[in-house]
């Protein structure tokens, strides 16, 4: 039901920001957005606003768990 | 590289793959329901179907925004859009959804009427200041995910003084369609991909009804691990009987969800009863626009009726969905629902039940 | 002369100076110059003769503009068919106040792209429509030229066929929609638009049994047409067709399939099996088919199948017109 796309932010203030898609760029609002943010920052951009800060940390993480899941017989 | 292209990678395809085929019990049917359109597409776009044991089948649910959006609704935008000062502007999904005379907004913007896609609806901004003798109109539509969005143009537009914009509030939220999924006995659903993106929002608690109840649920990603992974926990799940609620959409959803973002929708919205396509009216399902606002709310500026009579039919989406029968068992399957003309969200949205049951059928099976 | 005017379009002294200023300043030849109401051009025996018109917003974006697309649509229809294009008319309706300067580049590009097709504009017309009965310009390009090869019949695709695309993907829909600034997004992927005709025509002697290129309706149009008309299926593999990482990206924003995207430089090429790899390698000895691959095969059951990165099977449908951006 809604497309999320993870966009990188190029430039940003509270209010707006202007991100990277793999070269596109497009503003977009951060009026969604909970956390504090700083160019570099990937964020989840839905319908032109950020609602998350994707976290590379808590993907690997989930990549881990994925491959334990994936390897952990049924008992 | 994005974050996302992490989670398709082939070897944990593979062995995730495995594990699925391992541990699926061949005496079983495991149904589980993609909540979320996103979902039912992403399976659909990686043929997760065919690289999965035939006893594990996915069932489209109710959350494609639009899909459920009813003719009575669609009916009320083409009228609205027919008005010469009005512009009406809305997601590109909505263009194509027909409303009880088999028109679309696509048709009656070919047939002269200003209707324009848009992709957020701050874009509606830029518009307003630039005719501000045109009246413009957002068709708010989608879940929890879209809702601040739209509720973030109501603000944005109040805070800047700009009073030719106004929104008609389709948007609708997720806990009152599960709740009308549970009360049916008979519901045959094992488990269920949970939204990912509506989840960042709400948080994790808007699924513990259906753990109470005896289902798996995992929040997940769109990416083909994110799915696989999921129908791995849902078969762990319903194999040992010990169902609760996972997340697997750790690196965007948080189990408290955005807390700035509902705020945002319920300062602007207040939950109303709304009208799902092929369910039929859910007692506080809907958002409409607080009295607060309502200097922005098109249900009110242009008198139209939230609950406009409907033509009742006899559409079964409902109980497709909940795996009571199939398409076939629907007397307008074929018939008077097809895929170029469809009158239920199965039907509507392309990888729907219905529309991928005929699709498939019409070809011999597959 | 800043703007073109009605009285361009008049038949008088003003549509003299429009024809010599632009049209005759660019489109070099004799025959033209005659100024004739028809050529006269010697036909080939068995001759191929095409057209197509082109209206375009807008009329210029990043790797082209109109008069580009136009010689470039019409010959590669002509190549794809398996001719080589000849001569060519030009025709074309101009909003009245148009730029003259934006008119003659366009006709410039034109004479550069039909140069590129060693073909010549032989016959034109212009007229000038009152503003506001137009948006922008409308150009019909028709061209004839001499069949070498049958690459047009459904009939020759047989179950074992190789599938061969072009180009990478799904990059002229992507420019003209950034190029229109209307969704808020910007970036300068450039239009695939090009003449293919030299390219193609290095696959004479092979065997070849259909050609068409993906434009409006993408890669997913031409293969289901294929596929429906030769009344056998195609298989195509996603990893094995080129689709560069910002253009799908981009899509993925918006929603849209890549393989449901327009193309202007990308075409399906099926041959035998055998004659595949020598296609390929002259395909990608020319600059526009660089990144050409072998994609996939003809199967003799029906319908169009993608194996997809993760190793699924997937139904790829008829698009269903105009790709709208999706939210969900």
């Amino acid at each position: 039901m809604c497309v999320g796309i993870p966009a990188k932010i190029e430039e940003c203030d509270e209010v707006s920001a202007i991100v990277d898609i793999s070269g596109t760029k497009r503003e977009i609002s951060m009026m969604t957005l909970d956390s504090p943010a700083k160019p570099g920052d990937w964020v989840l951009i839905h319908a032109g606003f950020a609602v998350t800060l994707l976290d590379p940390e808590e993907a690997q993480e989930t990549l881990r768990m994925m491959f334990e899941l994936a390897d952990n017989d049924y008992q | 590289m994005t974050i996302n292209k992490l989670f398709s990678g082939k070897k944990l395809i593979d062995s995730l793959r495995d594990a699925i085929f391992k541990e699926t019990l061949p005496d079983k049917t495991y149904r589980i329901m993609e909540v979320c359109g996103t979902h039912t597409m992403a399976a659909a776009k990686y043929g997760i179907p065919s690289i999965i044991p035939s006893n594990i089948q996915l069932v489209s649910g109710p959350g494609c925004p639009v899909c459920v959006t009813s003719q009575a609704d669609i009916d009320n935008c083409i009228e609205l859009a027919a008005d010469k000062r009005v512009t009406v502007a809305t997601f590109g999904d909505m263009m194509r959804v027909v409303g009880s005379g088999g028109n679309s907004l696509y048709q009656a913007k070919a047939a002269g009427a200003d209707v324009r896609t848009v992709y957020s609806p701050l874009d509606l901004i830029k518009m307003a200041r630039e005719q501000k003798s045109r009246s413009f109109v957002f068709i708010a539509v989608g879940f929890e995910t879209t809702a601040p969005m739209a509720a973030g143009l109501v603000k944005t537009a109040h805070a800047e003084g700009i009073r030719n914009i106004s929104i008609l509030s389709l948007c609708k939220t997720m806990p009152q369609v599960f709740d009308m999924l549970l009360k049916d006995n008979e519901i045959k659903i094992n488990g269920f991909f949970c939204p990912g993106n509506v989840t960042v929002i709400t948080g994790l608690s808007i699924y513990k009804p259906l753990m109470d109840a005896g289902m798996a649920a995992v929040v997940t990603g769109f990416e083909p691990a994110d799915l696989l992974s999921a129908i791995l926990e849902v078969i762990r799940q319903v194999n040992s009987e010990k169902f609760s609620v996972v997340n697997n959409y750790r690196r965007a959803a948080h189990e408290l969800g955005n807390v700035k973002a509902n705020t945002l929708t319920y300062e602007v919205f207040e939950p109303s009863d709304a009208r799902w396509r092929g369910f039929g009216l859910l007692p506080s399902s809907g958002l409409s626009v607080r009295e607060k606002y309502e200097a922005y709310d098109a249900f009110k500026l242009f008198g139209i009726n939230r609950f406009r009579e409907e033509k009742p039919t006899p559409c079964r989406c409902g109980d497709i969905l909940k795996g009571r029968i199939t398409p076939k068992e629907c007397p307008m399957f074929g018939k008077t629902c097809t895929p170029e003309n469809a009158a239920g969200p199965c039907m509507v949205s392309s990888e729907g039940s219905c529309a991928a049951y005929y699709k498939y059928s019409a070809r011999g099976g597959g | 002369m800043a703007e073109i005017t009605l009285s361009a379009g008049g038949g008088g002294k003003a549509m003299a100076r429009l024809i010599n200023g632009v049209f005759l300043k660019y489109f070099k030849n004799s025959e033209l110059r005659e100024m004739r109401d028809a050529a006269y051009i010697l036909t080939p025996e068995k001759t191929a003769f095409s057209t197509d018109s082109f209206i375009i917003k807008p009329e210029f974006f990043p790797g082209g503009n109109i008069g580009k697309l136009s010689v470039a649509g019409t010959t590669n229809d002509l190549a794809c068919s398996g001719a080589v294009p000849l001569y060519l008319s030009c025709g074309m309706v101009i909003p009245e106040g148009y730029d003259t300067e934006k008119l003659e580049k366009i006709v410039s590009s034109m004479a550069e792209a039909a140069g590129e097709a060693e073909a010549e504009i032989v016959t034109g017309d212009t007229k000038v429509a009152p503003r506001g009965d137009l948006q922008g310009l409308i150009i019909n390009v028709s061209g004839i030229g001499r069949t070498e090869a049958e690459w047009n019949n459904y009939s020759a695709v047989k179950a074992g066929d190789c599938v061969i695309i072009s180009s990478d993907i799904a990059r002229h829909g992507v420019s003209v929609l950034l190029a229109r600034e209307e969704l808020g997004f910007s970036g300068g992927i450039e239009s695939d638009c090009n003449v293919l005709c030299k390219m193609l025509q290095t696959l004479y002697g092979l065997r070849v049994h259909f050609v068409r290129d993906a434009t409006r309706g993408g890669v997913a149009a031409v293969l289901n047409e294929i596929s429906e008309r030769s009344g056998l299926g195609i298989t195509v593999r996603e990893n094995d067709i080129p689709l560069r990482d910002d253009v799908a990206h981009f899509c993925d924003a918006l929603g849209f399939d890549p393989l449901a995207v327009a193309n202007e430089g990308a075409v399906i090429i099926i041959t035998e099996k055998d004659d595949a790899e020598a296609a390929l390698e002259r395909v990608r000895k020319h600059p526009a088919g660089r990144n050409a691959a072998i994609c996939g095969y003809v199967r003799q059951d029906a319908g169009v199948i993608m194996e997809t990165s993760v190793g699924g099977r997937r139904y790829i449908e008829m698009p269903l017109g105009e790709i709208l951006p999706r939210i969900c």
